[in-house]
């Protein structure tokens, strides 16, 4: 019973974990229809900012979590002007490389001012204290992290469902033409869609590095994670990545618990099997 | 690949071999850096068995137009498969090979009946699940593989019973050579058979391919399982010439590498694959030594580079150069 | 036993819709019919269930007496049903020769040889010349099909098909997105076509259809409204009000 709780805990902190750093990327993938492979480098640029920010200067953490997100998105901007426009129109093999390309820019930029080392970041020292709920007693950071998770995942219901950019997106996933020639600015779109998903890497990546620590080989470290989160869930699936997450979250930690030794083949046998028989992901069934 | 605008070598498409000159260079070339370059026959054979391995990936992207990123796996079970073979069996290093290859195309069997139904984003993260699978069944097996201190103990005996591996590394590199040349030599028939001829139809328009009859799945499954041969002989000579196979033959960085090497080159010509593994592993290498820690620049600017202005790799440098001089005139 | 394509009241439901409905069609051997209907007829259903890419929900196909309804769409391409593409579907980067050689090679059960050149076959070069004649295509032979005109590449396309040497051709519309100055092109291809070989038009345009058929089918909501010889059929008051009563004079 207690460890059943644990893993149901540590699953869902760990999913919603997954959930940030990858609705950004699903969303992209399904709009752009691109494979980008260095996603991750947005979380792990936030992780990097807030390590600066609160082990170098001692900046509160909160103050650091909004600098390193503000800025993760301002570098993103640049970057689908400049280099993702040009991106989408390629191939799925040009698409691959450019954004391994970029995933080994990324690393080798981290580790030319921060070096290979553990990144940590400071968090309030309440944080890690054990918190008891009652009939059980958890890490603060647990809680913290589900909280956060569901605060994002109630933010992007209220902007996808109520807001008239939810509409444009909605519409952009489904279909772009036909989104165009409703006089939807498209390109708009995508570079708001991009600079929000980069933003919420970069939360994920810092509420997450107790999960998931930085360090400069970060982004090519988890990409496989981010983007099996994608692959089932569905691309451009907002729903499809919150239950992809969780499930997976729950899963890989349950492997950890019970089969210590064999957690990681079992998690990879789970999503061979799962993408075997539903290769557009979990909603979708196969035609 | 989509990109075609950048292309008007419309009446040259991938003529098949009719000309012996990438053999003929791939052996002048052998001899010229192993009289010029004597101190780095290391690198050089390194260079070599990658050449192998690229080229076994050449087959099923440049020709079968199957993107994966998981070509790991069989390089990886070759080596373990080899490293294996000689520590419980035989020191022999042919039948050494021959065990890296029959694993390799074992792996790529298995696992191709799976992997060769799916596409897109699905077989890109099949293809790395499976590299992930084997990769921590190999780490877990400690009692096999060594797990993560590696395999240790691979002691080889004279090749064919005559040619001992020296301290230098004379014999691997030109062990490792003649593997290359022979594997050049067979995939060469390979791409002008009618077998050959059907990949690059099915990479074309596959839905074309099953109109006329022809069984898609199982021409890629073939296609797979040769692949698999050869990066497991890879595979299989990297674990012999090094005497170590680790847990990272399994890396997802190396499935990368490889393709990477092989665009880098220009696919779907074989010999793009040589020059690609040559330039990447040179670069690399020079890089590595001016700064052991910032060469992932070099790098990941150079992949930039190819797609966003050679996307045909290396070895369309020459007729864009000639274009550009066509141009200013 | 009856030579030829026998179809015996097929139909398909997909859910409730019936998309087609207890169609019967006899086709005898060398018969040059075409199928014409409004959008949405399920002229392109009716072709799939033929060419085995939908399975039926009732009724029956035979080809020359034999059953082939429960047969693959391989194995019905072996039985010697061929079909060509609405919107060209060729080997882009291949070249000419290169396209008609594949489905040589596959008839001739090739493609699964590791070794020997695919162009050291005498038989099969003559074969590919001669289709590459045919079809007037000797001087693009060598160029990649991507850089061939649409209507040259509608002209592979029909070549492409020809070359399984098939007893059934069903052309999808053979001549969409042809310009109408290349239109005569694909006519005159088609009116080249073996004498032995049944062909089956889906088509749109009635210039093209009067010029190749002499038995016209007309497919209404998945069903056959009318079927006769062309001169029948522009003067039925059903298909004039359907065609020409719908403004599509």
């Amino acid at each position: 019973m207690t460890i059943a709780l644990s893993i149901l805990v540590d699953g869902v902190a760990y999913g919603m974990i997954l959930f940030m750093i990858s609705v950004g990327l699903s969303v992209t993938m399904g709009l752009m229809r691109i494979v980008n492979l260095a996603h991750g480098g947005f979380a792990l640029l936030g992780g990097a900012f807030a390590h600066v920010l609160t082990v170098w200067y001692s900046v509160p953490f909160i103050a650091a979590l909004a600098i390193s997100v503000t800025a993760v998105t301002f570098l993103a901007i640049p970057l689908e002007r400049l280099v993702y426009r040009r991106i989408y129109r390629f191939g799925e093999l040009e698409q691959v490389l450019a954004t391994i390309g970029i995933v080994f820019v990324v690393i080798a930029g981290v580790n030319l001012f921060l070096g290979s080392t553990l990144l940590p970041i400071r968090m309030p020292p309440e944080v890690s204290s054990p918190v008891d709920i009652g009939f059980k007693v958890l890490p603060l950071h647990r809680i913290i992290v589900i909280l956060a998770g569901l605060a994002v995942v109630a933010a992007l219901y209220l902007l996808v469902e109520q807001t008239r950019f939810g509409i444009y997106l909605r519409a952009a996933v489904d279909n772009q033409d036909t989104a165009a020639s409703l006089g939807i600015n498209t390109s708009k779109v995508y570079l708001a869609a991009f600079a929000l998903g980069a933003a919420l890497a970069a939360i994920g990546g810092i509420l997450g590095a107790e999960l998931l620590p930085i360090e400069a080989y970060y982004p090519l470290r988890y990409m496989v994670l981010f983007l099996i989160v994608v692959a089932v869930g569905g691309l451009g699936s907002i729903v499809g990545s919150f239950l992809a997450a969780l499930s997976l979250g729950i899963l890989d930690t349950a492997g950890r618990y019970l089969l210590p030794d064999m957690g990681t083949i079992f998690f990879f046998l789970a999503i061979t099997a799962l993408l075997a028989v539903r290769p557009n992901g979990l909603l979708v069934k196969p035609s | 690949m989509s990109r075609e605008s950048t292309i008007d070598n419309v009446r040259t498409s991938l003529p098949i071999a009719k000309t012996h000159w990438p053999l003929v260079f791939l052996t002048l070339g052998a001899c010229a850096a192993f009289l010029l370059f004597p101190y780095d026959l290391g690198f050089m054979t390194r260079i070599l068995i990658m050449m192998v391995f690229v080229i076994s990936f050449d087959l099923i992207l440049g020709y079968a137009g199957i993107a994966t990123l998981g070509h790991a796996a069989m390089y990886g079970c070759g080596a373990y498969a080899a490293g294996l073979f000689a520590v419980h069996i035989s020191p022999d290093p042919l039948l050494g090979l021959a065990s890296g290859a029959a694993m390799g195309a074992l792996i790529a069997f298995v696992s191709g009946l799976l992997l060769m139904r799916a596409h897109g984003l699905s077989l890109l993260m099949l293809s790395i699940a499976v590299t992930m699978v084997l990769q921590e069944i190999a780490s877990k097996a400690r009692d096999v593989t060594g797990g993560a201190d590696g395999l240790t103990g691979i002691s080889m005996g004279p090749i064919l019973g005559v040619f001992e591996f020296d301290f230098i590394g004379k014999t691997a590199y030109w062990y490792a050579f003649c593997a290359l040349f022979v594997i050049l030599a067979l995939l060469r028939i390979l791409v002008a058979s009618p077998f050959g001829l059907a990949l690059r139809g099915i990479k074309d328009s596959s839905s074309r391919m099953r109109a006329i009859g022809t069984p898609v799945y199982w021409r890629k499954v073939t296609a797979y399982v040769i692949a698999g041969a050869i990066a497991g002989i890879a595979g299989a000579l990297s674990a012999q010439i090094t005497s170590l196979v680790s847990v990272e033959v399994f890396n997802f960085a190396l499935s990368a590498e490889v393709m990477v090497m092989l665009v880098l080159g220009g696919s779907g010509r074989l010999y793009g694959a040589l020059i690609g593994t040559l330039v990447f592993m040179t670069v690399h290498h020079v890089a590595a030594s001016i700064d052991p820690f910032n060469w992932l620049f070099a790098i990941g600017f150079m992949v930039l580079g190819i797609v966003f202005f050679l996307p045909d790799g290396l070895i369309s440098l020459p007729k864009r150069i000639r274009r550009m001089i066509g141009a200013v005139r | 036993m009856t030579a030829g394509l026998q179809i015996k009241n097929l139909s398909k439901n997909f859910g409730g819709l019936q998309v087609a409905r207890d169609i019967s069609v006899d086709l005898p051997t060398g018969a040059r019919a075409a199928l014409i209907g409004p959008n949405g007829a399920g002229k392109t259903t009716f072709a799939n269930l033929v060419i085995g890419a939908l399975q039926p929900s009732a009724g029956s196909i035979h080809l020359d007496g034999k059953d082939i309804s429960s047969l693959s769409e391989a194995a019905r391409v072996r039985a010697g049903i061929a079909k060509t593409f609405q919107i060209t579907n060729l080997f882009r980067h291949l070249t000419v020769r290169d396209n008609l050689r594949l489905p040589v090679l596959e008839r001739e059960r090739r493609t699964s040889r590791l070794f020997g050149r695919y162009d050291d076959d005498e038989a099969i070069e003559d074969e590919i010349e001669r289709l590459l004649s045919d079809f007037r295509l000797i001087e693009l032979a060598d160029q990649e099909v991507r850089s061939l005109a649409y209507g040259q590449q509608r002209l592979v396309e029909l070549a492409l098909s020809l070359a399984l040497k098939p007893r059934i051709l069903i052309l999808d519309e053979p001549a969409a997105g042809v310009p109408s100055s290349d239109s005569h092109l694909v006519i005159d291809a088609i009116k080249r076509l073996p004498a032995d070989l049944t062909v089956l038009v889906i088509e749109h345009d009635m210039k093209l259809v009067f010029e190749v058929a002499s038995r016209i089918i007309v497919l209404v909501n998945g069903g056959i409204l009318v079927e006769g010889a062309p001169n029948e059929i522009s003067s039925d008051p059903s298909v004039r009000e359907l065609y020409l009563g719908a403004g599509h004079a």
